[in-house]
């Protein structure tokens, strides 16, 4: 099998932009990727767009910004997950051999949306309770039979952990949220950059508990592009095309099989596990490899269990993990040097992207300031609910 | 024309079951492997099988994980404690009642059991139920 590799990637400023639309945005990463792989939109042979909040047909719409050639375009939505399922559409065309060369992009308007989930509908102006839908529900069930809320779900999650295997604690959950907005102070592209307390993180507006505010992922806007190339095709660019290239050693997508309780609460861990477990198998590699990993830390309480669920501790050894200081930028596995979803940023679509982006920057060593040196293997992490995971392993060029 | 000669009851969702004994909770368990599920089916999602019955929840269970949710979606009252309810193998989601809803006194591992209260009573005279879990 044809080696993939990313040629070109960029990530936009996470923020708001208030005078800009999604097209915009898009575009920008997009024509910012091409350059960054020396390439223009006469050499894609495939398209994947991703836009979970829009009106469809994110792709056809960049084109007719940054250039219309009658390439296929795959409009992708994958919860969360959408940036690196558009990813992986355009590496599996070129590993079916239709195209050797494609781009994937996501982007996403959210600044100041709010609160994802819940809601549903009211009782009727009627007042009349009447059974409607899949449970026969005569009035809305968030708020009556648990919460559809993302933080709400998420703290779930976390507290789980905890109670299988101990230590999860509030403050536990509050210093993961202080590392990351810790690490946000180097990377010029975070929507966040501010280093906050331990008691400032505590002390905040609770959402759900154990996640308060700043636990929580930042609603924002940005966007994302990568271009892909096939190896052979690659061979056939310069040498500093070739030099700067970064390898998907592992390019995974699953979504949750059935366990018990997984309609329930949703499982965010056997689907990680499961992608993990084949993304190190393809690229030959254990976790004990890698330099650096961005995971999705949704909120504080979800990136704790997948330290455990990528492999970077024993099983049911994430709180023993934080607590070593490991996952910190100067530890012994840097979890989330971009500062993460809860200060980077989270929009949507395009976070699929920019946790690879950030990750081929250090392999490149170009991560300046923020830089983890000698950095040459990296793994990129994204969950979506519903659920979508999808694991990318990324390698150094050799050349 | 509604009927006007007794008041009736429904319940929040259909799994909610009043008229059968004492209020509990129902699932549609798989005839081939067990698995249990709250909706309707076309087929397990474990196994495929397309048969299944009609089985009775147990009505108390330990607490496995709970967040107490202080902000919520426009009309939805809080704080309130959502967790997941271990009812003998079965998990469930649901709310918590009659305990403050703080972290000292809601912890995981503690036992529950199923109540049930009136959501109000509509135009026609329907009194709509629904349930949660309180500690033992």
């Amino acid at each position: 099998m044809d080696e993939i590799w990313i040629l070109g990637i960029n990530m936009t400023k996470f923020g708001k932009h208030t005078d800009r639309d999604v097209v915009d945005l898009a575009s920008e990463a997009v024509m910012a990727a091409l350059a960054d792989g020396g390439v223009t939109m006469a050499d894609m042979g495939v398209m994947a767009a991703g836009n979970l909040m829009g009106s469809g047909g994110i792709g056809q719409q960049i084109q007719k910004q940054v250039g219309q050639t009658g390439i296929a375009v795959y409009n992708v939505s994958n919860a969360c997950a959408t940036g690196a399922t558009a990813l992986r559409t355009a590496i599996m065309s070129i590993k079916a051999g239709e195209s050797d060369m494609g781009l994937a992009v996501g982007v996403e308007k959210l600044a100041g949306v709010g609160l994802l989930g819940g809601g549903g509908r009211a009782k009727k102006d009627g007042n009349e309770w009447e059974p409607q839908g899949r449970f026969g529900a005569v009035t809305s069930t968030d708020g009556r039979i648990g919460t559809d809320t993302m933080p709400g779900v998420f703290a779930q999650v976390g507290m789980e952990y905890g109670h299988k295997y101990g230590g999860a604690d509030f403050e536990l959950f509050a210093k993961i949220s202080e590392k990351n907005h810790a690490h946000s102070t180097l990377n010029p592209l975070a929507a966040y950059s501010k280093r906050f307390t331990l008691e400032e993180i505590m002390g905040d507006m609770m959402i759900a508990y154990p996640n308060t505010r700043p636990m929580c992922s930042a609603n924002c806007d940005g966007a994302a592009a990568a271009v892909v190339v096939s190896g052979e095709k690659l061979k056939t660019l310069s040498l500093e095309q070739q030099r700067r290239a970064v390898k998907v050693s592992a390019s995974v997508l699953t979504s949750d099989p059935w366990q018990e309780a997984c309609q329930v609460l949703p499982d965010v861990n056997t689907l990680t596990r499961n992608a993990a477990k084949t993304a190190y198998e393809q690229a030959g590699i254990g976790p004990e490899d890698l330099d650096l990993v961005e995971l999705h830390d949704c909120f504080a309480t979800a990136e704790l269990v997948h330290y455990d669920n990528l492999g970077l501790c024993e099983e049911g050894g994430a709180v023993d993990f934080f607590n070593s200081g490991a996952p910190w930028r100067d530890g012994s596995l840097p979890v989330n040097v971009s500062g993460g979803l809860q200060s980077k940023g989270h929009p949507i679509s395009a976070t699929g992207i920019a946790n690879i982006w950030e990750v081929c920057h250090h392999l490149r060593g170009e991560a300046g300031d923020r830089q983890i040196e000698g950095a040459k293997v990296g793994l990129a992490h994204v969950i979506g609910l519903g659920s979508a995971c999808g694991i990318h392993i990324l390698e150094r060029s050799a050349a | 024309m509604a009927d006007t000669s007794a008041p009736t009851r429904v319940p929040l969702v259909d799994y909610l079951v009043l008229d059968d004994g004492e209020p509990h909770l129902a699932a549609n368990e798989c005839t081939g492997c067990g698995a249990r599920f709250f909706d309707r089916r076309n087929a397990c999602a474990a196994c495929f099988g397309t048969d299944f019955r009609r089985v009775k929840i147990a009505t108390s269970g330990e607490l496995r994980t709970f967040t107490i949710v202080a902000f919520a979606a426009p009309g939805v009252e809080v704080p309130f404690v959502s967790g997941v309810i271990d009812c003998d193998g079965t998990s469930v989601r649901a709310n918590l009642r009659n305990v403050e809803p703080d972290a000292d006194h809601v912890h995981t591992g503690m036992n529950v059991q199923l109540t049930t209260y009136s959501l109000g009573t509509d135009d026609h005279g329907t009194e709509a139920i629904g349930f949660a879990f309180e500690p033992i």
